[in-house]
């Protein structure tokens, strides 16, 4: 596995933070003036330290944070051969285009760069990977706004369980703050004035994050037969549309998608949620509903997203690494800066301290705007 | 009440929705115009051009019926 998020590069200090606990979430540095001044932007990040100068001319950040996060997957899973690329992307590459049109529009340049369009192309992370890896085979990038990650890596895991392809690499990758992609964020009104707090009474909106997360996923003998240090099971995979409204979520949805996920993975037993947790009032107050609709508030749940921030297409993918590090070390990262019970938001949310519990399996939800919801299942 | 402020805003909610202007009334509420969440904030923000004023988050949010807009708009036309 590999991360870039607000934390940094690497899975180490991710873990390290949301395990103990520790928020991300900082105010935004040079874009304003926006009516929140807080997000969770990657930090500590050279561009120079990973690429020499020609070839970042023709990457957008989210294309290096996808391939940082990639080599170091593929680092620790011992640079196995792989069959394909999926990943997950949902705004591509904002800081070209926002670059381009203050070019044309405010500068009144008669020309944008050349090089805009294979930046920003939200698959261009999915195709620099091949390049950077070999990779011949399948190579392709989902995008489903907010869900994209989970999507990429359900994908991934039917692929290579159905023998299409016998390992893959995949995951998701974002980079948002860009000042005319965050303006479109503040008009919608989602964004918190202050931190994310997830199932909290007193939540007020999501908080905008970015970055990576990479997985090497492979057939269980090839990777058994070659000593892999196998890090978790990916299971099972659900996926289902509200087919109701481009915003405002249902609990039926992700409740259907959270059961196909289960019965995917033929398990009888969920023991923690990785919620999508978004730290809006619909999401949290509707993904609760849906979660007591099946486990009746006996199962461990926590949103991340209070600490690494909504990283959007990449959300599922840090998320995934998160629960997949549950599992390993049997601790269940909080939910963060919560302060105060909610009626609408009845359950174990594990707050603001992480836990050790004994798990064996795991969900980890992602649902997007219009309504289109995809869950994993993880075994120990 | 000033009446030019209630007839702007029930000319911005109508074109906005895309509906007929006598459909909206001072009294009607946004759950009778099916006025959901989505078309709230799509209407805060035509108003916000149309007054040249800024709605705060949680202003926009707590808005029911056109009257809430109208009294809201003469607040903060009034700087309050």
């Amino acid at each position: 596995m590999g991360v870039v998020s607000t934390f940094g590069c690497g899975v180490t200090p991710f873990w390290e933070a949301i395990s103990s606990g520790r928020s991300g979430i900082r105010p935004i540095e040079g874009l304003a003036p926006l009516r929140f001044p807080n997000g969770a932007q990657v930090g500590g990040y050279i561009a120079s330290e990973h690429f020499d100068e020609k070839r970042l001319m023709l990457l957008d950040r989210f294309a290096q944070y996808a391939l940082v996060a990639a080599r170091e997957a593929m680092r620790q899973a011992g640079a196995p051969a792989i069959d394909a690329v999926i990943t997950g992307c949902s705004a591509g590459g904002q800081d070209a285009m926002d670059a381009g049109f203050v070019e044309l529009y405010r500068n009144n340049s008669p020309r944008v760069n050349p090089l805009m369009v294979p930046r920003v192309m939200s698959s261009g992370a999915a195709s620099h990977m091949a390049m950077e890896f070999d990779i011949e085979g399948p190579v392709y990038s989902v995008s489903t706004a907010c869900s994209s990650a989970n999507h990429a890596i359900g994908q991934a895991f039917t692929m290579v369980r159905s023998g299409i392809c016998k390992s893959a690499l995949t995951g998701g990758c974002e980079s948002v703050f860009s000042y005319g992609f965050l303006k479109a964020w503040e008009a919608m009104r989602v964004v918190s004035p202050d931190t994310c707090r997830p199932f909290s009474r007193n939540r007020r909106g999501l908080i905008l994050g970015e970055g990576a997360g990479m997985l090497v996923i492979e057939n269980y003998d090839i990777a058994r037969a070659r000593g892999a240090e196998i890090l978790a099971e990916i299971v099972g995979f659900g996926m289902s549309s509200d087919a109701h409204h481009i915003t405002q979520p249902t609990a039926d949805g992700p409740a259907r998608a959270m059961r196909a996920a289960i019965a995917d993975a033929n398990i009888q037993k969920v023991h923690y949620i990785n919620a999508h947790g978004t730290g809006t009032l619909a999401n949290d107050a509707r993904e609760t509903e849906a979660i007591r609709s099946i486990f009746s508030g006996n199962v461990l749940v926590s949103s991340t997203k209070s600490m690494h921030g909504h990283a959007l297409g990449a959300a599922g993918a840090l998320e995934a690494v998160a629960t997949v590090m549950a599992l390993r070390k049997q601790l269940l990262p909080p939910t963060a800066n919560y302060t105060e019970k909610d009626p609408e938001c009845a359950m174990d949310v594990i707050p603001n301290e992480p836990r050790e519990a004994e798990i064996e399996y795991a969900l980890s939800n992602s649902f997007a705007f219009g309504g289109l919801n995809a869950v994993l299942a993880f075994r120990r | 009440m000033a009446d030019d402020v209630m007839s702007r805003v029930i000319r911005v909610i109508a074109e906005t929705q895309r509906v007929p202007l006598d459909t909206i009334k001072p009294e009607s509420t946004f759950e009778e115009l099916k006025i959901d969440s989505l078309d709230g904030i799509n209407i805060v923000f035509a108003i916000e051009n149309e007054f040249n004023v800024n709605v705060p988050d949680e202003a926009a949010k707590s808005l029911r019926s056109v009257r809430d807009v109208a009294e809201g708009v003469e607040k903060l036309v009034a700087g309050g």
